[in-house]
């Protein structure tokens, strides 16, 4: 049955939902022009920040999380502190390229542009 | 409305095609159940096999013949993932909350019925991939149920190619199961309960079933990732986990554990929910603490992802990682023994009844608090240097799953049967069954936590090549579990012969035949499709016993304020 | 029994039981995708030599794909206007714009790796590119299961029925939309 999912909530019009999309499609070029710059810092800036600001974007007008219950977004949120524990438990062990009692055997691979 | 059917759900007499495709939370709920109890023979089936090796080394085992070495370790791995994904959470998780959440909710079914229905098919035909892998050429899977590579993934390691993949095939399988039935439980508890029924209104086992699905929801999502990288490791050839590859061992384990230990609150969760519906029910008395019981949980299960690498003290991981993982081990300890304090509060001047449900309920209090405590000693990095592969941990682990996946499993499934059945249960059965059990049980694993002290390593097919463990009074400790295991499958048959005589001949069981307060008991026994003949409202909480100024000493939930507690037509004798 | 129980048409939390339930999809994928994407970045800063290879995905394809896929998340968007409107043929066909949407993407995915295979960069020819198409691989599955579900509800869309599911399949959209947000750096500039 035809019944309106957020009856009391602000309507979107639009142009805003086209709007946000052409933001987003801005903030793609810059991301896919950043690595042009040739600084690194400034290509992860650029890819990542603007990753995580596009996901916000998405999340925040396209899934309507702006306008959800809270207790959504704490769901949501608590999932995503749950990926940063256990990146954080497990990168400095995983990522180890030495250790007390085991040695590396892997050769890596020389890297052919130069850096380390 | 909700559709009082004119004959009752398990008593299915519409053909078997559509009990196959029934999505009545109940039928589903049954077929849970006994899928989880045929799967508990065959883990039995598999430690009969496999301890019989280890007291008599080399012998024949009747039923089965001479283990070798491949098939000792194929039949440990099988008996691990069994009764873990195959038995605890089928009947406890997906049975219980199956059928308990709709009706203790005052609900006609669950809000998804027919995600329900696929959850089921998804998990049977991952029993059907599991069991399938014992016929495959070279057997089942034999890298132990935690599965780590190389030996995992390497087939030229494990020996089990083809039944290494069914494994992770399998319980991929069950997961996704799992998680279908998971957002079943969570949705319906959270937005389907009766009018009038508070967050705090809600039983307390439906609390614990749903933070369970929850931890289980969060907590198996990079095991999943994990798993598709074991499989493409031996299917495919990658490297995910092959150091010569530049991939790490350490990541599976990683991953592995990040589930591993809350999968066991998620198991551990729904037992103490079914325990505390019990202690409160035949103690006559109001469950102490609820409140602090719920927050306790959550609090347990949001530790839980904090303690992971204590599965990893030595696996030569960083010290220092180990010294925080001991602290967060020790800690959550603490919300545990408080919830064991509460039950024991509740007990306390309580109008006890020993019914064989209260006797399980009391068994699980006592065997799983030694369980408790001598994970203690594992939790801390140190000691666990010396214990760690010994069988020390393997009693530890025994004293707390079997409390829950057994224990907590007899006890549901003695308290509910009337409401499932409609019938009663034999007590005097079921008390020879308990006893006989639990002691078995115990004499089972005291001896293991001495051998294990003394040095026994798991998994070890034959001591005879360990000359400071090839010694008659160790090989006497192992013989003596062995004939504790032997005695307790072997008054196992009493338990089904007291379920299926008792399903077909017991004695008409009411509809509320422990007097509890809880909705489920306002159905009819056993209920009919769409459950109540008129959805509930609800007035109170669900431990109000021995009120005050009530002549009953319960005061059932659905029951208006100003009305009496009926005394006899709570049982509307169901005509068969 | 196909009729709809009682109990889904509660809503105690305020919340309609469909888009409640896919929150909690979109939680546990949360950790799935976090898992996967966590474990390949602590691969990827363990490796530095995987740069050599990263240095062989096509940042344009990449960058395309971005496009496609918020383009598609727009017409997604859209969709569920036109659902809170009761225009239901409308949000039919702006799904099913959606799901062309979804088609490209994977088009133009299978032609990529189709070329980067028969260069020689197969799931086995390094453990960066294990990663690179078992992640983009596990993101393509929901692509393809999005579309499939989207199908299904544009059908009863376009009788002006269940109208609700329009917004429920496109917020499950926009998650896989997210997920690539993030993949596409990962994988593609991140070099």
């Amino acid at each position: 049955m035809a019944q309106p999912a957020h009856a009391d909530a602000p309507h979107h019009d639009p142009t805003s939902y086209v709007a946000i999309w052409g933001v987003l499609c801005a903030l793609l070029g810059v991301s896919v022009l950043g690595p042009m710059v040739g600084v690194r810092f400034l290509t992860l800036i650029t890819a990542f920040g603007i990753a995580i600001v596009k996901a916000y974007m998405v999340c925040r007008y396209f899934m309507h999380l702006s306008i959800e219950k809270k207790w959504v977004v704490y769901i949501l949120g608590f999932m995503l502190a749950l990926m940063v524990v256990f990146f954080g438990g497990v990168a400095p062990d995983v990522s180890r390229h030495e250790g007390l009692r085991w040695q590396k055997t892997y050769v890596e691979p020389a890297r052919t542009d130069g850096e380390r | 409305m909700s559709g009082l059917a004119s004959h009752p759900a398990v008593h299915h007499d519409r053909g078997f095609v559509t009990y196959l495709w029934s999505t009545d939370h109940k039928v589903i709920a049954m077929q849970y159940l006994f899928t989880g109890m045929l799967m508990a023979l065959i883990g039995g089936f598999a430690v009969y096999v496999f301890r019989m090796q280890l007291a008599f080394p080399g012998q024949s085992v009747p039923l089965f013949g001479r283990v070798s070495s491949g098939q000792y370790n194929s039949l440990v791995t099988m008996h691990g993932t069994i009764m873990i994904f195959w038995v605890a959470m089928p009947v406890l998780l997906a049975a219980f909350g199956n059928f308990l959440i709709p009706l203790m909710l005052g609900c006609d079914d669950m809000v998804f019925p027919r995600v329900n229905r696929l959850s089921y098919q998804v998990f049977l035909l991952s029993a059907v991939v599991l069991v399938a892998s014992f016929a495959v050429p070279g057997g089942a899977f034999g890298g132990a149920w935690t599965a780590y590579p190389p030996l995992s993934a390497n087939a030229a390691y494990n020996l089990t190619r083809y039944g290494a993949t069914l494994w992770v095939v399998a319980v991929a399988l069950e997961f996704v199961a799992f998680l279908l039935g998971g957002i079943n439980f969570i949705t319906t508890a959270m937005n389907s309960r009766a009018p009038g029924m508070r967050m705090f209104d809600v039983p307390i086992v439906v609390w614990m079933i749903v933070i369970a699905s929850i931890l289980f929801m969060a907590s198996v999502g990079p095991l999943i990732a994990g798993a598709v990288m074991l499989v493409f490791d031996q299917v495919l050839g990658t490297g995910f986990y092959d150091p010569a590859t530049g991939g790490d061992p350490i990541l599976w384990q990683h991953l592995f554990w990040f589930f591993g230990h809350p999968e066991v609150y998620v198991v551990l969760l729904p037992a103490m929910g079914i325990v505390a519906e019990v202690i409160a029910v035949f103690s006559r008395k109001k469950l102490f603490g609820f409140r602090t019981i719920v927050y306790t949980a959550v609090a347990t299960g949001v530790i839980s992802f904090f303690v992971w690498a204590h599965h990893q003290f030595v696996a030569g991981i960083d010290p220092r990682m180990a010294s925080l993982f001991t602290i967060t081990t020790l800690i959550i300890s603490v919300p545990i023994a408080e919830m064991v304090f509460c039950y024991i509060a509740t007990l306390y001047g309580g109008s006890i009844t020993l019914a064989t449900p209260m006797l399980w309920a009391l068994a699980f209090v006592a065997e799983f608090l030694l369980g408790g405590v001598t994970g203690i000693f594992l939790g801390a990095a140190g000691a666990d240097i010396y214990l760690h592969d010994t069988y020390f941990v393997l009693a530890h682990f025994h004293y707390t799953f079997f409390p829950i996946a057994i224990i907590g499993a007899f006890t549901g499934i003695t308290f509910w049967f009337p409401k499932m059945f409609g019938r009663m249960m034999d007590e005097r059965l079921g008390k020879i069954h308990f006893w006989v059990t639990i002691i078995a049980f115990n004499v089972i694993f005291i001896p293991l936590f001495i051998t294990g002290a003394a040095g026994d390593h798991r998994r070890i097919f034959d001591y005879s090549g360990f000359p400071d463990l090839a010694t008659p009074g160790l090989q006497r400790l192992r013989i003596t579990a062995t004939m504790g295991l032997v005695s307790l499958l072997a008054v196992q048959p009493v338990f089904f012969y007291n379920f299926i005589r008792s399903m077909v001949r017991g004695p008409i069981a009411s509809a509320n035949p422990w007097r509890a307060n809880t909705l489920e008991w306002s159905a009819p026994s056993p209920p009919p499709h769409g459950n109540f003949a008129e959805l509930p409202v609800v007035y109170r909480g669900p431990y109000e016993y021995s009120t005050e100024d009530r002549e009953e000493d319960f005061w059932p939930q659905h029951l208006p304020d100003d009305s009496p507690t009926p005394v006899a037509s709570v049982g509307d004798r169901r005509s068969a | 029994m196909t009729s709809r129980p009682i109990a889904t048409t509660r809503s105690v939390m305020g919340v309609p039981t469909g888009r409640l339930a896919v929150w909690w999809v979109l939680a546990s994928e949360t950790v799935l995708f976090g898992g996967l994407l966590g474990s390949y970045v602590m691969m990827r800063l363990r490796h530095g030599a995987w740069a050599d290879q990263a240095a062989n995905t096509n940042t344009w394809t990449g960058a395309f794909n971005t496009l496609v896929l918020l383009t598609s998340s727009l017409s997604a968007v859209l969709a569920h206007q036109a659902a809170e409107r009761a225009d239901g043929p409308k949000a039919a066909r702006l799904l099913r714009y959606t799901i062309l949407g979804g088609g490209v993407f994977l088009s133009v995915k299978a032609w990529e790796w189709t070329h980067e295979i028969t260069e020689g960069f197969t799931i086995t020819s390094s453990l960066f590119w294990s990663f690179y198409y078992t992640a983009a691989g596990l993101h393509a599955a929901h692509v393809v299961a999005g579309m499939v579900i989207m199908f299904i509800v544009s059908l009863t869309a376009a009788r002006n029925e269940e109208l609700h599911r329009v917004e429920n399949v496109g917020i499950y959209w926009h998650f896989v939309d997210v997920v690539w947000i993030f993949l596409f750096p990962l994988l593609y500039i991140a070099k």
